[in-house]
């Protein structure tokens, strides 16, 4: 017998290790797509394009880093898509409908996204629901709440240029005529901030030990339901921070919406490494994932493909991904 | 040996139903390693899960160093220097070594962990040991036995004075196994107290001082282990008890022609080259310790599990069985020993449990035939004398004993004439037990062949027309009943290759 399980020169390359084989694949495939559509289409190559993959790109982003941390403890947080619907309509509401400062807004934002997380971690941890059911439970529960506060209206958010408009430039930024992806650095921050959190904290360490072997890490003396209930809260705050991120990218949000959502970002995480069944996943993985779940969305209707088609497309894309999650799985069994 | 280190005196524990233990006494030197033995259920699990606080105990008291102790859960005991390296590993496959010997105590710098800090301190554990392990491996990419060094490095740094091994030999290679002596003989030389729970008997002499042995939740003796003999322990382990009516005869003809026979069977570590035939109206009893591998050949028989090899005939003719449809169809049923998780649908009715295998002979056009299906449930109600208000009654509010019967109606109404029973009276009370025995009597009576594997003594003997004796994966005995003794399955099931 020998001391480790075989890999190729490929997989044991340290360089390989240290990076991650899934992340490698996804930089590739992700490089391939971009040359792809840059050949197949004149409007991809232009500046616009990319900022419009960027919009896509930071809700989902925000999104899937938050959703990364539940993935990791084993369970999925379903209610991050109509929630972030539903946090950005009270948020947008007070600001429009009651004249409210728009920072209050921003702030009761961010506030609904924890709080909702709160609630998720405690029916998850204490309440010892599947997470699948608990946040399909909330999920639905946002989806109405959101319909409720507004009584149905749709709201936007201040216009770029209007007095409250300021809200739009957080993410893309006018310098002299130029508009700058500003969102992008708010993403790499995080992305670090969250990453070190992760893999150099124990709150990230004990997440991961919760996924791997949840009665391993009892037994350690580990207060597993403190760091579970973290899990759903850090991807509450997330979700409030994907919802300025949307509020700001795009015009009007109509209640009851952001359903499917969660999908694109669960998926993306998935496509970066993360597994469903707990204990492996990186921030940086999902970034990437996220970058082509966006990338298809910007470039598949550039090259004339239908809508109904785009969604067949990305299925296809997560199936593989997740066939990828279970071979690996056989592989550590 | 040195000063005692820990006493366990008067120990009482009881579950409902179950007095496990009664009244047990274990003393533990400096420096010595000293064997818990006794067969299956016989308390070994419970009384170290009472030492380091997982159970609560009911009477009696533990002195470590001096001071009677009462932990309350097993971190309390493990920051006292009492560790447990269990059986079935408790490791985070997904960190690295370091990570997992260091969770829930991290080395930290400032709000940081300083995981350099920790593979060297791991380093140097594992050099304390004489191991090779990188402490930057991931865990799950160690082989089992290293994976066992792992959690002795963490033992150690938990500063333990007292460390139990679980059945620590269990997977380890031979290779592996002598590693793991020397690091125990090492642990003993620096004084630590060793509390070593194994089956094989030759392992018990080689590495232990003494062994205490238990029986039936109750202390039946310590002996200094070289002064004893493997049939000195053995008989302390079966004891005298005058079991209720064992079988003293087989009632199978020596001619009755052979239903099943297996050959050279493998599957994995857990099965390793297998024979054995199965005569008509016979009840072929397996007979082993935990971990014999019995239920891994059914298992592999059945086509649960992939075989890696291994011929089966049924009825004389070689069959080709890789799903449990295929072994279904060649009329072979499998009773789990686990019936909650394989055995039957708890949310489901006694009618629509004894159908489950044989659906489509209930099939009306599209549609399940209900009224069929009742009848024939009836029937096998009737025949069982399963207590149940009606056949529309959920399985789930039925007793052990009457789900067991749910579970025998469903491979008979599919007509199966092999029958492989795990552990058929695991849960089940006293009363329904004997209910099942006379049951499995009618059904060979009948023509049926039964496989039963049985971790009781007592049912083995009362039940079995022959018995096969497994250890470690292997065949290591088979005896025909008349020729079988408590001490004699005993021996076979304690046989190393």
């Amino acid at each position: 017998m020998t001391d480790k399980k075989q890999g190729n020169a490929f997989t044991n390359n340290p360089i390989v290790r240290a990076v991650g084989v899934q992340k490698i694949v996804v930089v590739i495939v992700l490089i391939a797509l971009v040359l792809f559509f840059c050949v197949k289409s004149t409007s991809f190559r232009q500046y616009t394009t990319i900022l419009s993959i960027m919009d896509y790109t930071y809700y989902l982003a925000f999104l899937g880093m938050g959703v990364t941390f539940c993935l990791i403890t084993g369970g999925v947080d379903l209610s991050i898509g109509t929630g972030m619907f539903c946090y950005a309509l009270i948020g947008g509401y007070l600001i429009n409908q009651k004249h409210a400062p728009v920072i209050v807004g921003i702030l009761v934002t961010i506030l609904c996204g924890l709080i909702m997380g709160t609630i998720n971690g405690l029916i998850v941890s204490k309440g010892g629901h599947a997470p699948f059911l608990a946040t399909l439970c909330t999920m639905m529960i946002a989806r109405g709440l959101g319909s409720i506060i507004t009584g149905g209206a749709s709201i936007t958010w201040p216009v770029a240029g209007s007095p409250n408009g300021w809200t739009r430039t957080l993410f893309k930024i006018d310098m002299g005529g130029t508009k700058l992806p500003l969102g992008f650095l708010w993403v790499l921050i995080l992305a670090v901030v969250m990453s070190i959190f992760l893999n150099k904290t124990r709150p990230g360490r004990y997440i991961i030990a919760i996924g791997s072997n949840k009665e391993a890490t009892r037994l350690s003396g580990i207060n597993v339901p403190v760091y579970q209930t973290l899990a759903y809260v850090i991807s509450g705050f997330f979700t409030g921070l994907a919802a300025l991120a949307y509020s700001s990218a795009f015009q009007s949000m109509t209640p009851g919406g952001g359903g499917g959502i969660e999908l694109n970002a669960i998926g993306g995480a998935i496509i970066g490494g993360t597994s469903m069944n707990g204990g492996s996943g990186t921030i940086a993985g999902t970034i990437l994932g996220v970058f082509i779940m966006s990338v298809l969305q910007a470039g598949l209707p550039l090259i004339n493909i239908q809508a109904n088609w785009q969604q067949i497309i990305i299925g296809v894309v997560l199936i593989v991904a997740v066939y990828i999650d279970v071979l690996k799985n056989k592989k550590l069994a | 040996m040195g000063d005692v280190i820990l006493t366990m005196k008067g120990i009482d524990k009881s579950f409902p139903g179950v007095h496990a233990l009664d009244h047990v006494d274990l003393e533990i030197k400096k420096g010595e390693v000293h064997a818990l033995m006794g067969e299956n259920g016989a308390g070994k699990s419970t009384l170290m899960k009472v030492l380091t606080g997982i159970y609560s105990k009911d009477e009696g008291t533990i002195t470590y160093e001096g001071k009677e102790v009462e932990f309350s859960n097993p971190r309390e005991a493990q920051d006292a220097g009492i560790v447990i390296v269990h059986q079935e590993l408790n490791m985070l496959g997904h960190l690295t070594v370091a990570q997992n010997i260091f969770i829930g105590r991290e080395i930290m710098n400032g709000k940081l962990i300083d995981d350099k800090r920790m593979n060297e301190e791991a380093r140097k554990l594992f050099d304390q040991l004489g191991i090779d392990i990188d402490p930057k491996e991931t865990m799950s990419r160690l082989t089992v036995g290293k994976q066992q060094m792992c959690e002795i490095a963490k033992a150690i740094s938990h500063e333990a004075k007292v460390i139990v091994f679980d059945e620590p030999s269990a997977a380890l290679t031979e290779a592996e196994i002598e590693e793991l002596f020397k690091i125990i003989r090492d642990l003993r030389d620096k004084q630590l107290g060793i509390v070593y729970i194994s089956h094989r008997m030759d392992e018990i002499k080689v590495i232990t001082d003494r062994v205490t042995v238990m029986r039936d939740g109750g202390y039946v003796g310590t002996l200094i282990t070289k002064d004893c003999t493997k049939d000195d322990i053995i008989n302390m382990m079966v004891g005298r008890v005058i079991y209720e009516d064992p079988k003293t005869e087989s009632a199978v003809a020596k001619d009755a022609p052979v239903v099943l026979k297996v050959e050279h069977l493998n599957a994995g570590r857990m099965v390793r080259d297998v024979s054995f035939e199965l005569r008509k109206g016979e009840i072929l009893g397996f007979s082993g310790l935990m971990g014999a591998g019995r239920t891994e050949t059914a298992r592999a028989l059945f086509g649960a599990d992939p075989k890696e090899s291994g011929d089966v005939y049924v009825n004389g003719q070689k069959v080709e069985i890789k799903t449990p449809q295929d072994a279904v169809k060649c009329g072979i049923g499998y009773l789990s020993e686990d019936r909650k998780r394989y055995g039957i649908v708890v949310a489901k009715t006694v009618a629509e449990n004894s159908t489950m295998a044989s659906l489509e002979n209930y099939m009306k056009g599209l549609f399940i035939d209900k009224k069929k299906e009742c009848q024939v449930a009836q029937e096998y109600v009737e025949t069982l004398k399963t207590k149940t208000p009606g056949v529309d009654q959920l399985v789930v509010n039925l007793s052990g004993g009457n789900q067991q019967k749910v579970v025998i109606a469903k491979w008979l109404v599919r007509n199966c004439d092999i029958l492989i029973f795990d552990e058929p009276t695991r849960g089940i009370d006293v009363g329904a037990k004997s209910e099942i025995y006379q049951l499995m009597n009618e059904l060979v009576a009948e023509g049926k062949s039964i496989i039963m594997i049985s971790s009781e003594m007592t049912e083995i003997l009362r039940m079995s027309d022959r018995i096969v004796v497994m250890c470690e994966g292997r065949k290591t005995g088979e005896l025909d009943i008349a020729e079988a003794t408590q001490e004699r399955i005993m021996h076979a099931a304690t046989l190393r290759d």
